[in-house]
C-alpha cells in the first residue's frame, strides 16, 4: 500500500521489522508488463526490498539462470528508460524501497549525472553494480549522493582484510555475497557467514545482507540468523523461466513461504 | 581513481570476489619481473623453448613489388606454437608457477592464445583449462584439436555471440569460482590492471628485438611500424619501444569485416565509443543503452568489442594511428604475401600486409616499413578456401 511522499523512503525501512526478505527480478523478462505485476506480488508477499535488474549484454557475475533472463528482457526490447518508467509505476502503488542492479557500463553511458537524476525522479533509493569494486565507486559517488541514492557495496567471501574499509563506508546496505562464484541456486553454502558478518558488524553503520545462491527456506532460516536480510534472486528468476505470463502466484506464493521462514 | 590507468582509459571494473587475487597478481609480478632468476628462467624460455629472438625479415619481392619504403617483417610466425602469443603465455605461466598455482585457465579467439596456454602448461606441469566460443571452435577445429592434444581441457562456449567477448566471460566466471589455486591468463592487453600492463610487458620483447634489428640493418628507426590490433597485444608489443622514437609511425589495423558503413566490423576505434567492460575503460562497439554489440570479421582472432586500454590512449593522444581494414583486403594480402614472399600468415595478421600494400608505395624508398607478423597461417587455410569457394574438409 502507498502511504509515504517517495522521498520519506529509505532503504533501512526494508530492515525497520525484523530481517528482511529481498527479491530479484530482472526488468522486463518477459516483459515490462509481466515484471510489474511480478514486482508488486513479491510486495504483496511480504518482500521488504525489490532489487530490479537492468538487463546487460555480458553480465559477468551472473550464472546461467540470470543470463538467460537478461537476454530474454533485451530481446523483448527492455531498455534502461523503459525500466525508470517501471519503477516510477511501482513507486505509485508501493512504499516498499527499490534498487537497481546493473553493470557499470549501462550506467556510464547513460551518464553517471542523468542516471542518478532519473532514479531520484522515478523513486529508486539505490543502485547495485557487481563490477564497480571499492576502488572505482568514485567517479559516480558525488552523483549518486547528490540525488540521494545509495551505491550498495559488495562483500566477498574473499574480501578478508578488504571488509573493514568497504563496510565503513557502505551505504544503504552491505551485500555480502555467500559463495565464491556467479549467481544461481547452491544446494550448500559453504563460506563461514557468520565470520564474515561479525567482521562486517565491526565497522558498517548500515545492515548486512546475504546473497548468491540461496533458494530454500531452510537457507534463508539459517542465514537470517547471522545476517539483517536474506537476498534471492536466480530461484525466483527460474520460475519465471518456467511459468513465463502466468508465473505470478507461483512467485507469490514462494517469496511468503521464505519470508515466513525468516519472520 | 584506480591503479592502472591509461589517460583516462584503464582501470579495475571486476567483482570483489577478483579483487584480492589481481592485488596478489600485481603484487607478485612487480616482485618477480625485478627478480634476476625469475627473468632468466624466462629469457632462457623464449631462447631455447619459443624459438627467440624471431628474425627481423626484409621483404624484397615486396619491396620491388609495391615500389615505395622497404618492407621488413617481424616473424613473429615463426615462435613455437605459431604467434606471439607464445611470449606473453610463458611469461604468465612461470608466474603462475611461482605464485604456487597449480592450474591455468584462458579465453581464446582462433585458438593461438588457447594453443600457447596449452602448450606452457603441458612444458611447466600446470593443470589448464581453455574457453572458447563454440563458433570459433568450429571455425578452428584444428586449434582444438591441438590444445586437447596438449592436455588441456576445452570448454566450447555457447553463451551470447559464442565468440571471444563471450570467452573472455566465461574465464571471467570460471576465475570467480576458483581463484585459490587458478591464475587467469589472460591473452591480450586487456582487462582489468594489471593484465594490460603485465601483457604489454612480456610482449615488448617484439619492438625490444626489432629496434635493434633495424637499427642494425638500416642504420636508422623506422618510418612506421603497422601491427593488427584486436585487443591488441602483437600491436602492443610492436609499438610499445617506438612509442618515444617520436618520428617512428604506429599503426594499427582494425577488422573492418564486411565494411565499417555496415554493422558486420569489429573496427572499435572507428565506430565503438568509450566504455567499461571487462574490467577495463576503454572504446567499445556498442548500443546507446550501453549493451555491447555483436561484432564480426573473417578472423577469429579480432572478433572482439572492445581495445585494450593503452591502445585507447595513443589512440587519445594521437601518437598512433588505428585504420579499418575489410575482410576483402585482408583476405587479398594474405594471399599476395603467399605468393610473392612464399609466406602463409595469419589472416589477422594479413590485415596488416593489406594497410602496407596501400601505404607503402607513397613512401620514401629510404624508408623503411615494419610489419609485425603476428601469427602463421595453417589455422586459416580452409577458411580462406571456404571463403574463395572451394571446399576443403580438414
Amino acid at each position: 500500500m502507498k502511504m509515504k511522499n517517495k522521498s520519506e523512503i529509505k532503504i533501512k525501512d526494508a530492515f525497520d521489522h525484523g530481517k528482511a526478505f529481498i527479491g530479484f527480478v530482472t526488468g522486463g523478462d518477459p516483459s515490462i508488463e509481466k515484471s510489474e505485476e511480478y514486482i508488486l506480488k513479491m510486495v504483496e508477499a511480504g518482500c521488504d526490498l525489490i532489487e530490479i535488474g537492468i538487463p546487460f549484454s555480458d553480465p559477468i557475475a551472473e550464472g546461467p539462470v540470470i543470463q538467460e533472463a537478461n537476454l530474454r528482457a533485451l530481446l523483448a526490447g527492455t531498455t534502461t528508460d523503459k525500466l525508470f518508467e517501471l519503477a516510477a509505476r511501482v513507486r505509485e502503488q508501493t512504499d516498499v524501497p527499490l534498487v537497481f542492479l546493473t553493470y557499470l557500463n549501462p550506467v556510464f553511458r547513460y551518464g553517471y549525472d542523468a542516471f542518478c537524476a532519473k532514479c531520484e525522479e522515478a523513486g529508486v533509493n539505490g543502485i547495485i553494480i557487481p563490477d564497480m569494486p571499492f576502488e572505482e565507486k568514485g567517479e559516480l559517488l558525488p552523483f549518486a549522493k547528490a540525488h540521494g541514492v545509495d551505491v550498495i557495496s559488495l562483500i566477498a567471501p574473499t574480501s578478508e582484510q578488504r571488509i573493514k574499509e568497504i563496510a565503513s563506508e557502505a551505504t544503504g546496505f552491505i551485500y555480502v555475497v555467500s559463495s565464491m562464484g556467479v549467481t544461481g541456486v547452491r544446494s550448500e553454502i559453504k563460506t563461514d557467514l557468520g565470520a564474515i558478518l561479525s567482521a562486517v558488524k565491526e565497522s558498517a553503520k548500515v545492515p548486512a545482507a546475504v546473497g548468491f545462491g540461496v533458494s530454500t527456506p531452510e537457507q534463508a532460516a539459517k542465514i537470517a540468523q547471522v545476517a539483517d536480510g536474506v537476498i534471492v534472486g536466480s530461484a525466483i528468476v527460474k520460475l519465471i523461466a518456467q511459468h513465463g505470463e502466468d508465473a505470478g502466484q507461483y512467485v507469490h506464493d514462494y517469496v511468503k513461504g521464505m519470508k515466513d521462514a525468516i519472520r | 581513481m584506480s591503479k592502472g590507468r591509461y589517460g583516462v582509459h584503464g582501470g579495475q571494473y571486476i567483482p570483489e570476489t577478483l579483487m584480492n587475487e589481481i592485488i596478489k597478481l600485481e603484487e607478485s609480478y612487480e616482485f618477480y619481473k625485478k627478480d634476476p632468476a625469475f627473468n632468466r628462467e624466462l629469457e632462457d624460455l623464449l631462447k631455447n623453448y619459443a624459438g627467440r629472438p624471431s628474425l627481423l625479415y626484409y621483404a624484397e619481392k615486396m619491396t620491388k613489388d609495391l615500389g615505395g619504403a622497404k618492407i621488413y617483417i617481424k616473424r613473429e610466425d615463426l615462435n613455437h606454437t605459431g604467434s606471439h602469443k607464445i611470449n606473453n603465455v610463458l611469461g604468465q605461466a612461470l608466474l603462475a608457477k611461482k605464485m604456487g598455482k597449480t592450474r591455468i585457465i584462458a579465453e581464446t579467439g582462433a585458438g593461438q592464445h588457447g594453443v600457447a596456454t596449452a602448450t606452457a602448461a603441458a612444458l611447466l606441469g600446470l593443470e589448464c583449462e581453455i574457453f572458447m566460443g563454440k563458433e570459433d571452435t568450429e571455425r578452428q577445429k584444428l586449434n582444438v584439436y591441438r590444445m586437447e592434444l596438449l592436455g588441456a581441457k576445452v570448454h566450447p562456449v555457447t553463451t551470447g555471440t559464442m565468440t571471444l567477448k563471450d570467452a573472455v566471460n566465461e574465464t571471467m566466471r570460471e576465475w570467480t569460482k576458483r581463484v585459490d589455486d587458478t591464475l587467469y591468463v589472460l591473452g591480450s592487453v586487456m582487462g582489468p590492471h594489471p593484465f594490460p600492463m603485465i601483457v604489454r610487458d612480456f610482449q615488448s620483447v617484439i619492438s625490444r628485438e626489432a629496434r635493434e634489428q633495424i637499427l642494425e640493418y638500416e642504420g636508422k628507426l623506422p618510418a612506421a611500424v603497422v601491427a593488427c590490433v584486436g585487443g591488441g597485444s602483437n600491436a602492443m608489443g610492436m609499438f610499445y619501444n617506438f612509442i618515444q622514437d617520436k618520428e617512428v609511425q604506429l599503426i594499427g589495423c582494425e577488422a573492418a569485416g564486411k565494411g565499417i558503413h555496415t554493422k558486420q566490423h569489429a573496427a572499435t576505434i572507428a565506430k565503438g565509443t568509450p566504455g567499461i567492460f571487462h574490467g577495463m575503460k576503454s572504446y567499445f562497439c556498442q548500443d546507446e543503452y550501453g549493451q555491447i554489440a555483436p561484432v564480426y570479421s573473417i578472423s577469429a582472432g579480432l572478433d572482439y568489442p572492445g581495445i585494450g586500454p593503452e591502445h585507447a590512449h595513443l589512440h587519445d593522444t594521437g601518437r598512433a594511428q588505428y585504420v579499418p581494414v575489410t575482410d576483402d583486403e585482408a583476405v587479398e594480402a594474405f594471399e599476395y604475401l603467399a605468393r610473392t614472399e612464399g609466406i602463409i600468415c595469419a589472416i589477422e595478421s594479413a590485415h596488416a600486409v593489406a594497410h602496407v600494400r596501400k601505404i607503402a608505395p607513397d613512401m620514401k624508398k629510404e624508408d623503411s616499413i615494419i610489419i609485425c607478423l603476428s601469427g602463421r597461417g595453417d589455422k586459416d587455410v580452409a577458411a580462406i578456401a571456404r571463403y574463395r569457394g572451394v571446399d576443403i574438409h580438414e
